[in-house]
Protein backbone atom coordinates (compact mmCIF):
# COMPACT_ATOMS: atom_id res chain seq x y z
CA UNK A 1 0.00 0.00 0.00
CA UNK A 2 1.77 3.36 -1.27
CA UNK A 3 1.49 5.53 1.91
CA UNK A 4 0.43 9.53 1.16
CA UNK A 5 2.22 11.89 2.92
CA UNK A 6 -0.73 14.04 3.83
CA UNK A 7 -4.24 13.31 4.61
CA UNK A 8 -5.79 13.54 1.20
CA UNK A 9 -7.75 10.71 -0.25
CA UNK A 10 -8.29 12.31 -3.15
CA UNK A 11 -6.91 15.13 -4.73
CA UNK A 12 -8.37 16.59 -8.37
CA UNK A 13 -6.75 19.56 -9.57
CA UNK A 14 -8.47 21.25 -12.79
CA UNK A 15 -10.11 18.39 -14.05
CA UNK A 16 -11.51 18.60 -17.37
CA UNK A 17 -13.63 16.72 -19.60
CA UNK A 18 -16.13 16.60 -22.50
CA UNK A 19 -18.00 13.98 -24.25
CA UNK A 20 -19.12 15.33 -27.54
CA UNK A 21 -19.56 19.17 -27.81
CA UNK A 22 -21.10 18.89 -24.01
CA UNK A 23 -18.59 20.42 -21.22
CA UNK A 24 -19.33 17.65 -18.73
CA UNK A 25 -16.61 18.62 -15.84
CA UNK A 26 -14.96 21.60 -16.44
CA UNK A 27 -12.14 22.88 -14.27
CA UNK A 28 -12.74 20.73 -11.25
CA UNK A 29 -10.88 21.01 -8.21
CA UNK A 30 -11.32 18.71 -5.01
CA UNK A 31 -9.90 17.43 -2.17
CA UNK A 32 -11.19 14.34 0.19
CA UNK A 33 -9.70 14.76 3.51
CA UNK A 34 -9.15 10.86 5.59
CA UNK A 35 -11.63 10.61 7.50
CA UNK A 36 -14.73 12.70 5.98
CA UNK A 37 -18.29 12.13 5.18
CA UNK A 38 -18.70 14.11 1.61
CA UNK A 39 -22.26 14.51 0.35
CA UNK A 40 -21.93 15.14 -3.62
CA UNK A 41 -25.14 17.12 -4.82
CA UNK A 42 -26.59 18.12 -7.92
CA UNK A 43 -29.29 18.40 -10.66
CA UNK A 44 -29.46 14.83 -13.30
CA UNK A 45 -26.79 15.37 -15.94
CA UNK A 46 -25.06 17.74 -13.41
CA UNK A 47 -21.42 15.60 -13.58
CA UNK A 48 -21.98 13.31 -10.44
CA UNK A 49 -21.09 10.42 -11.82
CA UNK A 50 -18.84 11.07 -14.69
CA UNK A 51 -16.83 12.91 -11.16
CA UNK A 52 -17.21 9.52 -9.79
CA UNK A 53 -16.09 7.40 -12.40
CA UNK A 54 -12.87 9.34 -12.79
CA UNK A 55 -11.74 8.94 -8.84
CA UNK A 56 -12.45 5.02 -9.53
CA UNK A 57 -10.17 5.53 -13.41
CA UNK A 58 -13.21 4.33 -15.07
CA UNK A 59 -12.43 7.33 -17.11
CA UNK A 60 -9.44 8.85 -18.09
CA UNK A 61 -9.02 12.54 -17.97
CA UNK A 62 -8.69 14.75 -20.70
CA UNK A 63 -6.75 17.18 -18.60
CA UNK A 64 -5.84 18.20 -15.27
CA UNK A 65 -5.57 15.17 -12.84
CA UNK A 66 -7.24 12.97 -10.46
CA UNK A 67 -5.04 10.90 -7.70
CA UNK A 68 -6.34 8.72 -5.37
CA UNK A 69 -4.19 7.76 -2.21
CA UNK A 70 -1.28 9.54 -4.08
CA UNK A 71 -2.25 7.28 -7.30
CA UNK A 72 -3.45 7.61 -10.60
CA UNK A 73 -6.57 5.32 -11.00
CA UNK A 74 -6.41 4.79 -14.26
CA UNK A 75 -2.53 3.82 -13.83
CA UNK A 76 -2.62 2.16 -10.74
CA UNK A 77 -6.23 0.25 -10.88
CA UNK A 78 -5.62 -2.64 -8.89
CA UNK A 79 -3.48 -0.70 -6.20
CA UNK A 80 -6.53 2.06 -6.35
CA UNK A 81 -9.84 -0.13 -6.76
CA UNK A 82 -8.28 -2.09 -3.55
CA UNK A 83 -9.16 0.19 -1.18
CA UNK A 84 -12.50 1.43 -2.83
CA UNK A 85 -15.65 -0.09 -1.95
CA UNK A 86 -17.64 0.85 -4.63
CA UNK A 87 -21.87 0.93 -5.22
CA UNK A 88 -22.96 1.87 -8.98
CA UNK A 89 -26.62 3.47 -9.47
CA UNK A 90 -27.25 0.32 -11.61
CA UNK A 91 -26.01 -2.01 -9.22
CA UNK A 92 -24.21 -4.01 -12.15
CA UNK A 93 -23.60 -7.07 -10.40
CA UNK A 94 -23.78 -10.55 -12.37
CA UNK A 95 -27.16 -11.85 -12.34
CA UNK A 96 -25.88 -15.30 -13.36
CA UNK A 97 -24.41 -15.89 -9.57
CA UNK A 98 -25.54 -16.77 -6.59
CA UNK A 99 -25.23 -14.68 -3.53
CA UNK A 100 -22.45 -16.99 -2.17
CA UNK A 101 -20.59 -17.07 -5.36
CA UNK A 102 -20.72 -12.96 -5.57
CA UNK A 103 -19.45 -12.93 -1.98
CA UNK A 104 -16.39 -15.05 -2.90
CA UNK A 105 -15.72 -13.49 -6.19
CA UNK A 106 -15.90 -9.94 -4.41
CA UNK A 107 -13.83 -11.56 -1.59
CA UNK A 108 -11.06 -13.23 -4.25
CA UNK A 109 -10.07 -9.34 -5.18
CA UNK A 110 -10.35 -8.05 -1.74
CA UNK A 111 -7.69 -9.39 0.80
CA UNK A 112 -9.38 -7.23 3.13
CA UNK A 113 -12.76 -9.23 3.40
CA UNK A 114 -14.28 -9.00 6.59
CA UNK A 115 -16.45 -12.70 6.31
CA UNK A 116 -18.53 -12.35 8.94
CA UNK A 117 -18.99 -8.76 8.45
CA UNK A 118 -20.37 -9.81 5.45
CA UNK A 119 -22.34 -12.97 7.08
CA UNK A 120 -23.61 -10.61 9.67
CA UNK A 121 -25.34 -8.19 6.74
CA UNK A 122 -26.62 -10.86 5.20
CA UNK A 123 -28.16 -11.92 7.92
CA UNK A 124 -29.79 -9.04 8.79
CA UNK A 125 -30.68 -8.56 5.10
CA UNK A 126 -32.51 -11.71 5.69
CA UNK A 127 -30.57 -13.26 2.14
CA UNK A 128 -30.17 -16.47 1.66
CA UNK A 129 -26.54 -17.63 -0.14
CA UNK A 130 -28.00 -19.90 -2.45
CA UNK A 131 -30.64 -17.41 -4.40
CA UNK A 132 -29.45 -16.38 -7.72
CA UNK A 133 -28.38 -12.38 -8.35
CA UNK A 134 -30.66 -12.45 -11.15
CA UNK A 135 -34.06 -13.78 -9.28
CA UNK A 136 -33.72 -10.49 -6.55
CA UNK A 137 -35.70 -7.97 -6.00
CA UNK A 138 -34.19 -4.30 -6.68
CA UNK A 139 -34.52 -4.04 -3.04
CA UNK A 140 -32.25 -6.96 -2.43
CA UNK A 141 -30.05 -6.46 -5.25
CA UNK A 142 -29.12 -3.03 -4.01
CA UNK A 143 -28.08 -4.72 -0.34
CA UNK A 144 -26.10 -7.81 -1.94
CA UNK A 145 -24.47 -5.21 -4.50
CA UNK A 146 -23.77 -3.32 -0.62
CA UNK A 147 -22.12 -5.99 0.86
CA UNK A 148 -19.93 -6.38 -1.92
CA UNK A 149 -18.82 -2.76 -1.35
CA UNK A 150 -18.61 -2.72 2.02
CA UNK A 151 -17.75 -6.22 3.22
CA UNK A 152 -14.16 -5.55 2.59
CA UNK A 153 -13.71 -2.48 5.05
CA UNK A 154 -12.63 -0.31 1.74
CA UNK A 155 -10.52 2.85 2.91
CA UNK A 156 -12.69 4.76 0.37
CA UNK A 157 -16.25 3.46 0.24
CA UNK A 158 -18.22 5.42 -2.78
CA UNK A 159 -21.63 5.26 -3.17
CA UNK A 160 -23.06 6.45 -6.15
CA UNK A 161 -27.27 7.47 -5.40
CA UNK A 162 -27.25 4.41 -2.76
CA UNK A 163 -30.86 4.56 -1.88
CA UNK A 164 -32.47 5.83 -5.48
CA UNK A 165 -35.86 3.63 -6.45
CA UNK A 166 -35.72 1.76 -3.08
CA UNK A 167 -38.45 1.45 -0.53
CA UNK A 168 -37.65 3.11 3.15
CA UNK A 169 -36.45 0.23 5.06
CA UNK A 170 -34.15 -0.88 2.59
CA UNK A 171 -32.68 2.38 2.55
CA UNK A 172 -32.75 2.70 6.56
CA UNK A 173 -30.46 -0.75 6.04
CA UNK A 174 -28.03 0.72 3.65
CA UNK A 175 -27.58 4.33 5.57
CA UNK A 176 -27.26 2.02 8.73
CA UNK A 177 -24.30 -0.33 6.62
CA UNK A 178 -22.84 3.20 5.68
CA UNK A 179 -22.77 4.57 9.05
CA UNK A 180 -20.86 1.62 10.13
CA UNK A 181 -18.48 1.97 7.79
CA UNK A 182 -18.16 5.34 8.90
CA UNK A 183 -17.73 5.04 12.38
CA UNK A 184 -14.27 2.89 12.13
CA UNK A 185 -11.52 5.42 12.65
CA UNK A 186 -10.17 6.83 9.14
CA UNK A 187 -12.92 5.44 6.47
CA UNK A 188 -13.85 8.41 3.92
CA UNK A 189 -16.86 7.96 2.12
CA UNK A 190 -18.42 10.15 -0.45
CA UNK A 191 -21.65 9.72 -1.59
CA UNK A 192 -24.06 11.15 -4.44
CA UNK A 193 -27.68 11.70 -3.26
CA UNK A 194 -30.72 13.30 -5.08
CA UNK A 195 -32.09 12.82 -1.01
CA UNK A 196 -31.03 15.86 0.49
CA UNK A 197 -32.03 14.88 3.42
CA UNK A 198 -29.84 12.20 3.38
CA UNK A 199 -27.19 13.83 3.36
CA UNK A 200 -27.76 15.79 5.79
CA UNK A 201 -28.10 13.36 8.17
CA UNK A 202 -24.69 11.84 7.04
CA UNK A 203 -22.46 13.83 5.61
CA UNK A 204 -20.26 16.08 7.69
CA UNK A 205 -19.34 17.76 3.95
CA UNK A 206 -21.57 19.10 0.66
CA UNK A 207 -19.74 19.13 -2.71
CA UNK A 208 -22.73 20.98 -4.85
CA UNK A 209 -22.34 20.25 -8.40
CA UNK A 210 -23.59 22.24 -11.37
CA UNK A 211 -23.86 21.69 -14.94
CA UNK A 212 -20.37 20.45 -14.66
CA UNK A 213 -18.58 22.88 -12.03
CA UNK A 214 -18.02 22.87 -8.47
CA UNK A 215 -20.47 25.27 -7.24
CA UNK A 216 -19.89 25.00 -3.37
CA UNK A 217 -17.71 22.55 -1.11
CA UNK A 218 -18.26 23.40 2.08
CA UNK A 219 -18.40 21.51 5.49
CA UNK A 220 -22.29 21.58 6.30
CA UNK A 221 -22.27 23.20 9.10
CA UNK A 222 -21.20 26.26 7.46
CA UNK A 223 -23.36 26.09 4.75
CA UNK A 224 -26.10 26.30 7.12
CA UNK A 225 -24.94 29.03 9.22
CA UNK A 226 -24.37 30.97 6.20
CA UNK A 227 -28.28 30.58 4.84
CA UNK A 228 -30.95 31.96 6.40
CA UNK A 229 -34.68 31.82 5.85
CA UNK A 230 -36.47 34.85 6.61
CA UNK A 231 -40.31 36.35 6.84
CA UNK A 232 -40.85 39.64 5.68
CA UNK A 233 -43.75 41.79 6.34
CA UNK A 234 -44.42 44.83 5.16
CA UNK A 235 -46.82 48.23 5.57
CA UNK A 236 -47.32 48.12 2.38
CA UNK A 237 -48.92 45.65 -0.58
CA UNK A 238 -45.75 44.92 -2.48
CA UNK A 239 -46.17 43.36 -5.95
CA UNK A 240 -42.43 42.14 -6.11
CA UNK A 241 -39.69 42.44 -4.17
CA UNK A 242 -36.71 45.09 -5.17
CA UNK A 243 -33.74 43.29 -5.50
CA UNK A 244 -32.12 43.11 -2.23
CA UNK A 245 -28.30 42.09 -1.85
CA UNK A 246 -27.53 38.71 -0.97
CA UNK A 247 -31.06 37.60 -1.70
CA UNK A 248 -31.15 34.33 -3.58
CA UNK A 249 -34.84 33.66 -3.63
CA UNK A 250 -37.96 35.21 -2.46
CA UNK A 251 -41.60 34.18 -2.15
CA UNK A 252 -44.89 35.34 -1.12
CA UNK A 253 -46.97 37.55 -2.21
CA UNK A 254 -49.04 41.06 -0.31
CA UNK A 255 -47.36 42.19 2.47
CA UNK A 256 -46.05 38.52 3.71
CA UNK A 257 -42.83 37.48 1.91
CA UNK A 258 -40.14 34.60 2.72
CA UNK A 259 -36.36 34.98 1.69
CA UNK A 260 -33.76 32.97 1.63
CA UNK A 261 -30.97 34.95 2.01
CA UNK A 262 -26.56 34.44 2.52
CA UNK A 263 -26.21 37.84 4.30
CA UNK A 264 -26.58 38.18 7.79
CA UNK A 265 -30.34 39.01 8.92
CA UNK A 266 -29.28 42.08 10.25
CA UNK A 267 -28.10 43.39 7.17
CA UNK A 268 -31.20 42.45 5.39
CA UNK A 269 -33.50 43.59 8.26
CA UNK A 270 -31.84 47.24 7.40
CA UNK A 271 -32.66 46.83 4.25
CA UNK A 272 -36.44 45.94 4.47
CA UNK A 273 -36.36 48.73 6.85
CA UNK A 274 -35.69 50.88 3.92
CA UNK A 275 -39.04 49.94 2.07
CA UNK A 276 -40.96 50.09 4.93
CA UNK A 277 -41.62 46.43 6.12
CA UNK A 278 -39.73 44.68 8.96
CA UNK A 279 -38.22 41.03 9.67
CA UNK A 280 -40.26 39.39 11.62
CA UNK A 281 -38.20 35.64 12.07
CA UNK A 282 -35.37 34.32 10.86
CA UNK A 283 -33.66 31.06 11.04
CA UNK A 284 -30.83 28.75 9.55
CA UNK A 285 -31.67 27.13 6.13
CA UNK A 286 -32.35 23.45 5.33
CA UNK A 287 -29.90 22.25 2.74
CA UNK A 288 -33.14 21.29 0.81
CA UNK A 289 -33.81 25.13 0.58
CA UNK A 290 -30.28 25.99 0.08
CA UNK A 291 -29.82 23.40 -2.95
CA UNK A 292 -33.03 25.17 -4.54
CA UNK A 293 -32.11 28.62 -3.83
CA UNK A 294 -28.63 27.51 -5.87
CA UNK A 295 -29.50 25.13 -8.21
CA UNK A 296 -33.32 26.08 -8.77
CA UNK A 297 -35.43 23.09 -8.66
CA UNK A 298 -35.30 19.69 -7.68
CA UNK A 299 -36.21 16.73 -9.99
CA UNK A 300 -39.10 15.95 -7.74
CA UNK A 301 -39.62 12.59 -10.04
CA UNK A 302 -35.56 11.76 -9.90
CA UNK A 303 -35.91 12.66 -5.97
CA UNK A 304 -38.31 9.65 -5.12
CA UNK B 1 -32.38 7.77 24.26
CA UNK B 2 -35.36 8.91 22.51
CA UNK B 3 -34.16 11.66 20.29
CA UNK B 4 -36.26 12.42 16.98
CA UNK B 5 -34.39 14.19 14.23
CA UNK B 6 -35.62 16.72 12.09
CA UNK B 7 -33.35 17.84 8.66
CA UNK B 8 -36.74 20.65 7.69
CA UNK B 9 -36.09 23.33 9.22
CA UNK B 10 -32.58 24.08 9.37
CA UNK B 11 -31.17 23.81 12.61
CA UNK B 12 -28.03 21.56 12.62
CA UNK B 13 -28.44 17.91 13.77
CA UNK B 14 -26.40 17.97 16.29
CA UNK B 15 -27.37 21.06 17.61
CA UNK B 16 -30.86 19.20 17.89
CA UNK B 17 -28.89 16.21 20.14
CA UNK B 18 -27.44 18.29 22.11
CA UNK B 19 -30.98 20.36 22.92
CA UNK B 20 -32.58 17.11 23.48
CA UNK B 21 -30.24 15.57 25.98
CA UNK B 22 -30.14 19.21 27.80
CA UNK B 23 -34.37 18.94 27.80
CA UNK B 24 -34.29 15.84 29.00
CA UNK B 25 -31.83 16.65 31.57
CA UNK B 26 -33.94 19.66 32.47
CA UNK B 27 -37.10 17.26 33.09
CA UNK B 28 -35.57 14.99 34.74
CA UNK B 29 -35.26 11.85 32.05
CA UNK B 30 -31.97 11.57 32.71
CA UNK B 31 -30.39 12.04 36.10
CA UNK B 32 -26.70 12.73 37.12
CA UNK B 33 -24.48 9.74 36.70
CA UNK B 34 -26.39 7.81 34.60
CA UNK B 35 -25.11 6.85 31.14
CA UNK B 36 -25.74 7.50 28.27
CA UNK B 37 -25.82 6.00 24.60
CA UNK B 38 -22.03 5.56 22.81
CA UNK B 39 -21.58 7.58 20.10
CA UNK B 40 -21.55 4.40 17.76
CA UNK B 41 -24.44 3.22 19.38
CA UNK B 42 -26.89 6.51 18.45
CA UNK B 43 -25.26 7.34 15.20
CA UNK B 44 -26.57 4.36 13.92
CA UNK B 45 -29.99 4.92 15.70
CA UNK B 46 -29.99 7.87 14.67
CA UNK B 47 -28.62 7.25 11.06
CA UNK B 48 -26.68 9.96 11.30
CA UNK B 49 -22.72 10.38 10.85
CA UNK B 50 -21.14 9.16 14.06
CA UNK B 51 -19.09 12.79 13.75
CA UNK B 52 -22.30 14.66 14.40
CA UNK B 53 -22.95 12.43 17.59
CA UNK B 54 -19.40 13.25 18.87
CA UNK B 55 -20.39 16.94 17.92
CA UNK B 56 -22.83 17.00 20.06
CA UNK B 57 -21.23 15.51 23.07
CA UNK B 58 -18.32 17.68 22.59
CA UNK B 59 -20.53 20.50 23.21
CA UNK B 60 -22.52 18.75 26.03
CA UNK B 61 -19.40 18.22 27.99
CA UNK B 62 -18.13 21.75 27.04
CA UNK B 63 -21.49 22.54 28.61
CA UNK B 64 -20.86 20.82 31.35
CA UNK B 65 -23.98 18.42 31.25
CA UNK B 66 -22.21 15.34 30.86
CA UNK B 67 -18.76 14.31 31.18
CA UNK B 68 -16.47 11.68 29.33
CA UNK B 69 -14.69 8.55 31.61
CA UNK B 70 -11.87 7.61 29.19
CA UNK B 71 -12.89 4.43 27.51
CA UNK B 72 -15.48 3.76 30.07
CA UNK B 73 -18.54 5.79 28.55
CA UNK B 74 -20.47 9.12 28.97
CA UNK B 75 -22.54 10.38 31.78
CA UNK B 76 -24.69 13.05 32.46
CA UNK B 77 -22.69 15.13 35.20
CA UNK B 78 -23.47 16.16 38.91
CA UNK B 79 -23.45 20.01 37.98
CA UNK B 80 -26.04 18.94 35.59
CA UNK B 81 -28.59 19.81 38.22
CA UNK B 82 -27.67 23.60 38.88
CA UNK B 83 -27.62 23.56 34.61
CA UNK B 84 -30.90 22.14 34.09
CA UNK B 85 -32.31 25.09 36.15
CA UNK B 86 -30.78 27.07 33.98
CA UNK B 87 -31.89 25.26 30.85
CA UNK B 88 -35.52 25.13 32.43
CA UNK B 89 -35.27 28.71 32.07
CA UNK B 90 -33.84 28.81 28.83
CA UNK B 91 -36.81 27.03 27.42
CA UNK B 92 -39.35 28.55 28.72
CA UNK B 93 -37.62 32.18 27.82
CA UNK B 94 -37.78 30.97 24.56
CA UNK B 95 -41.54 30.15 24.46
CA UNK B 96 -42.15 33.17 25.81
CA UNK B 97 -40.22 35.34 23.54
CA UNK B 98 -42.14 33.62 20.61
CA UNK B 99 -45.50 33.79 22.27
CA UNK B 100 -44.63 37.83 22.58
CA UNK B 101 -43.40 38.16 19.06
CA UNK B 102 -46.66 36.41 17.85
CA UNK B 103 -48.39 38.45 20.17
CA UNK B 104 -46.54 41.74 18.74
CA UNK B 105 -47.58 40.36 15.24
CA UNK B 106 -51.27 39.72 16.09
CA UNK B 107 -51.56 43.54 17.65
CA UNK B 108 -51.96 42.52 21.51
CA UNK B 109 -51.24 44.43 23.98
CA UNK B 110 -49.75 43.87 27.46
CA UNK B 111 -52.71 43.84 28.91
CA UNK B 112 -54.53 41.85 26.95
CA UNK B 113 -52.01 39.19 26.74
CA UNK B 114 -52.05 39.58 30.64
CA UNK B 115 -55.46 39.03 30.89
CA UNK B 116 -55.77 35.92 28.39
CA UNK B 117 -52.87 34.25 30.29
CA UNK B 118 -54.51 34.38 33.23
CA UNK B 119 -57.61 33.06 31.82
CA UNK B 120 -56.55 30.62 29.81
CA UNK B 121 -54.52 29.16 33.22
CA UNK B 122 -57.80 29.13 35.02
CA UNK B 123 -59.63 27.44 32.19
CA UNK B 124 -56.83 24.68 32.48
CA UNK B 125 -56.99 24.20 36.26
CA UNK B 126 -60.68 23.81 35.81
CA UNK B 127 -59.79 20.97 33.33
CA UNK B 128 -57.82 19.13 35.37
CA UNK B 129 -59.48 19.86 38.33
CA UNK B 130 -62.73 17.67 36.53
CA UNK B 131 -60.48 14.45 35.72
Amino acid sequence: MNSNTNNLVVEIDRLERRFGKTHALSNINLKLERGGVYGLVGANGAGKTTLIKHILGLLRCQSGSVRVFGEDPVQQPQSVLSHIGYLSEERDIPDWMSIAEFCDYVHAFHPSWDESYAQELLQTFNLGRDKRLGELSRGMRAQVALIGAVAHKPDLLILDEPSSGLDAIVRKDILNAVVRTISEEGRTVLFSSHLLEEVERLSDHVIMIQDGNIVMDEPLEILGQSHHVSELRFVEIQTQLPALSEVLTVSGEGRSWHVIHCGSPDQLSDAVRSLRGELVSTRNASLEEIFIARVGRIDKAEAR
Amino acid sequence: MNITINVKDGVPIYRQIANQVRYMVASGILRPGEEISPVRALALELNVTPNTVVKAYDELESLGVIYKRRGAGTYISDSAVTLADQERLRIIGQRIDALLAEAHQLNFSQQELDQLIEERRTEMEKGDAST
